[in-house]
């Protein structure tokens, strides 16, 4: 019976192309197409209006799932009853391109140890604008190798908007991000590059972290450039005890306990509370495998608008401490100085410096933690020119085939 | 004497239908009717065939308050392998079978069941393949759904209430996502140590993996194994109940070989680590399943637990499991609360 809505309009080599249309059953239809698909096959998802009670998933391999256009086919959750995420894909060698996930009850888009994902003009949205009760993330990619987010949009996600968790060789490009908690996080990953984005109206821009206690961390090799990481003027609406909870409203970029971050030719504007801070991750951990320090970190040739004007000293602990530490007086680049206590005493590795090449005029402060825990009237230090060096350029990233 | 008619009847039906389709459970296809696998000599009122051993676990997954009951089916003169912490390795041709119903009314078994769903793991050339069959309003006949189903129902409970529940029928990307270790599905229940128990058979009580044995469907099983709680029985220990119902429920996803390695929450058996069963562990990529709390497990403060508050919600994206259930599973839920207000801090 259900096989009668779907149309098989070719058959040759390259596989089929299977065409779902909007109508009664679309959700049984359109599940039931996703799992019968053989690899080489192209699902279309025509234009125009489906609604969902359950989350969709798709776990076979090498396909392809179209719509008509991220504002022409629209999966709508809005009425979702049962799954953790619109769209669960597990599979490798996937491309899904031009739909929209909208008000997903969790998640929107999950994508769990797949193996080459290209997920291209998308949008994940809900639709009510930032609220706690959105879902965490629009885009999640998670323990996946070559993944591709490219001409994407993602808006109002109580997380990230578009997150990429515990993966590998990494693409977020020519994407859009609005009025999420974070608009892009790139999170205890390897080799990404992430550029071309705006990233606007959300709490914090652009978040490239590495958190303790999980199955891969040591995020390292990430490339931050020609992004725009403008007007994130949005109040955190994260729930409480997610790390992004702790973001303050008005961050352009943030380096967390990464290593090898190159962060150059970006716009970072009208952050109210610091276009770009580099620091350590701050709570316990025990995790013994765990490096909580940025190290190897290179900033140049950013262009800064206005920042520092708004500061959120309601959220966290990085505005309030920035905010007393600098006397009000917010600069344009922070970073929090903390370094493995020997590093305190004897210095950092040469090779592990941050370093800094931005114009003249581009303010900047740090901590020098040893003065702080003593007691020293001006533990602060605000001169880049010893942060000056070499830049040593990090190899793009490549995903074969594209 | 009604005992003595119902086993004649049962054993005419024997004759008169054919063995247990061997060709069926390896076909690269799933056949449209459950019957046609002759898993049943009488489907409606679920009289396995000879050939069929029912089996019971310890502990077992909670479903929105469904029964089940569980059947294996190993091809003669072949043998399931024992492994050490982990499911018996069953040989090519072998079917788990699993259906889900209510009873009509709890208090009054004699009014019947209400048949859901019989999930089959059956054991290919390839690896094991998830499918469920759906049965039908006249109950005498279950069709294969590969997109899954809803099926609004109800029952009367042990108090005389009436309980509805939509109930889901899973779609046979679900099956893999719970049957999933390192991308292979695999069976979750008939571990040795999980059937370590006694069960009434139609020719007497025996312990389950005896009976296995002297039928001649397992290769060997330790003498010393040691098994988890029923987690229902309170005169065991709380926290091994609890450890045994957060493995039965939680640990095929949330372990270091499952779907839900990525959040380092593990809470399966053989987990020690504090931190990696919860304990003062923050949320990764949990977004607003976190209900505003900052750890799994706060010790001595079940409500500021995360685990307890997505054990306790029916939204679809805070819930855990994150599919399977659609009521909040009471009994646990205190028990789980009791396991965190006496934890040590």
């Amino acid at each position: 019976m259900l096989i009668a809505g779907i149309l098989f309009v070719s058959n040759n080599s390259f596989g089929k192309e299977i065409i779902i249309s909007p109508g009664s059953d679309a959700q049984d239809r359109l599940q039931e197409a996703m799992i019968l698909m053989d690899e080489g096959d192209t699902l279309v998802i025509a234009a125009g209006y489906y609604e969902f009670e359950d989350g969709l998933s798709l776990d076979v391999n090498n396909v392809t799932i179209k719509g008509d256009g991220m504002d022409k086919t629209i999966l709508d959750f809005k009425s979702q009853k049962s799954g953790a995420q619109g769209l669960l894909v597990t599979s490798d060698k996937v491309t899904l391109k031009d739909f929209a996930i909208l008000d997903a009850k969790g998640d929107a888009l999950k994508v769990i140890g797949s193996n080459g994902i290209n997920m291209i003009n998308l949008r994940t949205e809900w639709t009510g604008g930032p609220k706690s009760t959105n879902g965490a993330y629009g885009f999640y990619p998670v323990e996946s190798e070559d993944v591709l987010i490219e001409g994407c949009v993602a808006i109002g996600a109580s997380d990230a908007g578009i997150y990429v968790g515990q993966s590998k060789n990494i693409i977020v490009r020519d994407s859009i991000a609005q009025y999420n908690v974070a608009g892009i996080e790139i999170e205890n990953s390897y080799y990404a590059d992430v550029y071309n984005n705006l990233a606007s109206h959300n709490t914090a821009g652009i978040l490239v972290f590495d958190l303790p206690d999980l199955p891969q961390q040591g995020g390292h090799h990430i490339r931050v450039f020609d992004n725009k990481a403008i007007d994130n003027d949005t109040d955190n609406f994260a729930p409480e005890g997610n790390i992004v909870g702790e973001v303050p409203r008005g961050t352009g970029i943030i380096v967390m306990a990464n290593s090898d971050v190159e962060i150059f030719n970006n716009l970072m504007s009208g952050n109210g509370t610091v276009n770009l801070s580099i620091v350590s991750y701050s709570d316990e951990t025990d995790d013994p495998n765990y490096y909580p320090h940025p190290k190897r970190i290179q900033v140049h040739n950013n262009t800064y608008g206005p920042g520092g004007f708004d500061p959120d000293l309601e959220t966290g602990d990085l505005a309030k401490a920035l905010f007393e530490i600098s006397n009000g007086d917010m600069p344009d680049v922070f970073w929090d100085g903390v370094v493995p206590l020997s590093q305190m005493f004897f210095g950092q590795p040469e090779d592990e410096k941050l370093i800094m090449d931005e114009e003249n005029q581009v303010s900047f402060l740090t901590i020098s933690p040893i003065k702080y825990m003593l007691g020293f009237s001006n533990p602060i230090r605000k001169d880049k020119k010893e942060f000056k060096g070499v830049i040593n350029p990090l190899e793009p990233i490549v995903i074969d085939g594209l | 004497m009604k005992k003595t008619v119902q086993l004649l009847i049962v054993f005419m039906l024997s004759m008169r239908i054919d063995a247990v389709n061997q060709n069926l459970i390896v076909s690269d296809t799933f056949p449209q009717k459950l019957s046609e696998f002759h898993f049943f000599v009488d489907g409606s009122a679920q009289i396995p065939h000879s050939d069929v051993i029912p089996y019971e676990l310890i502990s077992t997954l909670f479903s929105d308050y469904s029964y089940k009951q569980r059947w294996v089916y190993v091809p003669k003169n072949t043998k399931a392998q024992y492994q050490e912490n982990w499911v018996f390795d069953f040989p090519i041709g072998s079917a788990l079978i699993k259906t889900f119903y209510y009873p009509i009314d709890e208090r009054n078994p004699e009014l019947g069941k209400n048949l859901l769903e019989t999930r089959l793991l059956l054991r290919k050339e390839s690896g094991w393949e998830a499918v469920s069959y759906a049965w039908n309003d006249e109950q005498n006949e279950a069709f294969k759904k590969v997109a899954g189903k809803t099926i609004n129902v109800s029952w009367i409970d042990f108090m005389g209430e009436t309980k509805e529940v939509r109930y889901r029928v899973p779609n046979v990307n679900q099956c893999k996502e719970c049957h999933a270790a390192n991308d292979k599905i695999t069976p979750i229940g008939p571990k040795a140590r999980n059937i370590n128990k006694d069960f009434q058979f139609e020719d007497g009580e025996f312990n389950q993996l005896t009976y296995w044995m002297s039928r001649q469907i397992i290769d060997n099983y330790p003498l010393d194994l040691i098994s988890p709680v029923d987690w229902m029985d309170e005169s065991q220990d709380l926290n091994e109940r609890v450890r045994s119902y957060l493995d039965v429920n939680c640990g095929h996803c949330h372990s270091p070989t499952g779907n839900a390695n990525s959040t380092g929450l593990y809470l399966h058996l053989n987990e020690t680590r504090d931190v990696n069963l919860g304990v003062y562990k923050k949320p990764v990529a949990t977004g607003r399943g976190s209900g505003g709390l900052k750890y799994s497990i706060v010790p001595g403060k079940p409500e500021e637990s995360i685990l307890l508050h997505r054990m306790i919600s029916m939204d679809p994206g805070v819930m855990m499991p994150e599919s399977g259930r659609a009521l909040t599973h009471e009994e646990a839920v205190e028990m789980v609360r009791e396991w965190i207000m006496f934890m040590e801090k």
